[in-house]
């Protein structure tokens, strides 16, 4: 948990120099185009955007689920295509919309994938297990040998939070994790994962289409549309800045006209 | 005479045709399962295969089951009369239904739980060995349950080769127009078809998940 016990060789930066992504290399098909980014680390960066505007996209490029079309992608000091890609994906960690668990697998199982696939002892993976479920407030006892289908939307997604943190990488990423809860578990989960964030010290890139979600985590906002950066900037200078798309986020926050509370 | 007094009469010879049946189905059900499990998981990312071995198990069965007894016969090593031609024919018409389901039982799975898995760094195998397989079981087991009911059916018409079985009586009440004789075939045969069907359908319960 703690943020010294990353080792110096890990040190977690993400760096995307003139990155585009084409479907099959076709440039009728880019995704993303001419991207330059570079997360620093303990950063919580948010891609900001609408359907469409390539922030998974952008995500997957970090973990090499994709492969650039041109320029690259540098993880910790290294291209993505130079990195095996198994070694890579291990070091960081990965939270999805419906968090995509096994559904096969029991909570615990769910959460010592990573460190069963790193071959660690039992000893060691059950000790780590109970540590992490507690760290997202779900009881070991209670919960360890449950299966997903026996848990509410808001506890599946703490357990994939706490999957993805279970071999303590040190970057994390998260597309829309909150995206399919309801509106009061989600504002529970987000205040408390902005605390955990702030005390894991790990790098985050957070992946939304909701600005009140943004404003909240993140301690860098980039505002993507078709592809391409139209804004990067701190939460404070966001709702400042003077664009069209970044009106249409921050009206988007405005209360409802004519709602009476 | 009754079918009733018939299946007195000859209960021994009609329990032995009913033994002799199940021998030459399971026998045949093991070759198709050990065939058709492995395939179905060595297609899963090779398209060009999977297309070529999906078509040719579909062939197999579109072949009417007397002919391809007939086809069998004339072929070296597998071939000639009884019952090793028999199981040859009976394995390639079971293994349409195995391969089809291990195929969409291993392909039709979450696409949240395999994007998860590689980005957990699961490698290819291990999400074959260890997410796939699992989550397909229930789906194979059907594939499984509809091969062994076809089989039990296709079996009797190996008697028609000299393989024996249930089908025994059902050629030779043909023959003799004898009702009693056809049934002393037929009954067995479709008990032996709805027990296999309760009992792989109850393991394909306890295989399911949620």
């Amino acid at each position: 948990m703690n943020p010294k016990t990353v080792p110096e060789y890990l040190h977690p930066t993400i760096q995307f120099q003139n990155v585009t992504y084409s479907i099959n290399g076709s440039v009728h098909h880019t995704l993303v185009s001419g991207i330059d980014l570079s997360v620093d680390s303990g950063q919580t960066l948010v891609l900001l955007g609408r359907s469409g505007s390539g922030k998974t996209t952008l995500l997957k490029l970090i973990n090499r689920l994709l492969v650039p079309t041109d320029g690259q992608v540098v993880v910790r000091d290294r291209p993505t295509i130079e990195w095996d890609p198994i070694q890579l994906r291990r070091g960081i960690g990965y939270v999805i919309q419906e968090a995509g668990l096994f559904p096969h697998f029991t909570v615990a199982q769910n959460v010592a994938l990573v460190p069963s696939l790193e071959n660690w002892d039992a000893a060691r993976i059950t000790a780590r297990v109970n540590d992490l479920l507690t760290l997202v407030g779900l009881d070991p006892a209670q919960y360890a040998s449950r299966r997903p289908h026996e848990l509410s939307g808001g506890q599946r997604q703490r357990v994939g939070v706490a999957r993805a943190l279970a071999a303590d990488p040190p970057i994390l990423l998260m597309d829309e994790p909150f995206g399919a809860l309801d509106p009061v578990t989600r504002a529970e989960l987000q205040r408390e994962f902005n605390a955990l964030a702030k005390r894991l010290g790990k790098t985050i890139v957070f992946v939304t289409h909701d600005l009140r979600e943004a404003l909240l985590l993140a301690s860098r906002i980039v505002l993507l549309e078709k592809g391409r950066i139209l804004a990067d900037a701190t939460p404070q200078e966001f709702p400042r800045i003077d664009h069209p798309e970044v009106r249409a986020f921050t009206a988007s926050l405005a209360p409802l006209s004519g709602v009476q509370i | 005479m009754s079918a009733w007094r018939f299946f007195l009469e000859h209960r021994a010879e009609i329990l032995g045709a009913t033994a002799n049946h199940l021998t030459l189905v399971l026998i045949a059900m093991a070759f198709a399962i050990a065939i058709a499990v492995p395939l179905g998981m060595f297609i899963v990312h090779r398209p060009t295969l999977r297309n070529f071995a999906l078509a040719m198990a579909s062939i197999f069965q579109t072949i009417p089951s007397l002919a391809l007894f007939g086809f069998l016969i004339p072929i070296p090593f597998i071939g000639g009369i009884g019952r090793r031609t028999a199981i040859v024919a009976l394995v390639l018409y079971a293994l349409l239904p195995i391969l089809r389901n291990t195929y969409v039982g291993l392909t039709g799975i979450d696409p949240a739980v395999l994007e998860a898995a590689e980005a957990m760094g699961m490698t290819e195998s291990q999400i074959l060995w260890r997410v796939r397989l699992p989550l397909a079981r229930a789906v194979i087991l059907a594939g499984i349950r509809t091969a062994t009911i076809i089989t039990i059916g296709v079996a009797t018409i190996a008697a028609a080769i000299g393989a024996g079985g249930l089908g025994t009586f059902i050629f030779r009440g043909v023959a003799m127009v004898s009702d009693a004789v056809i049934l002393a075939g037929a009954i067995p045969a479709a008990l032996l078809a709805i027990v296999a069907d309760l009992l792989l359908g109850w393991v394909e319960r306890r295989l399911r998940i949620v």
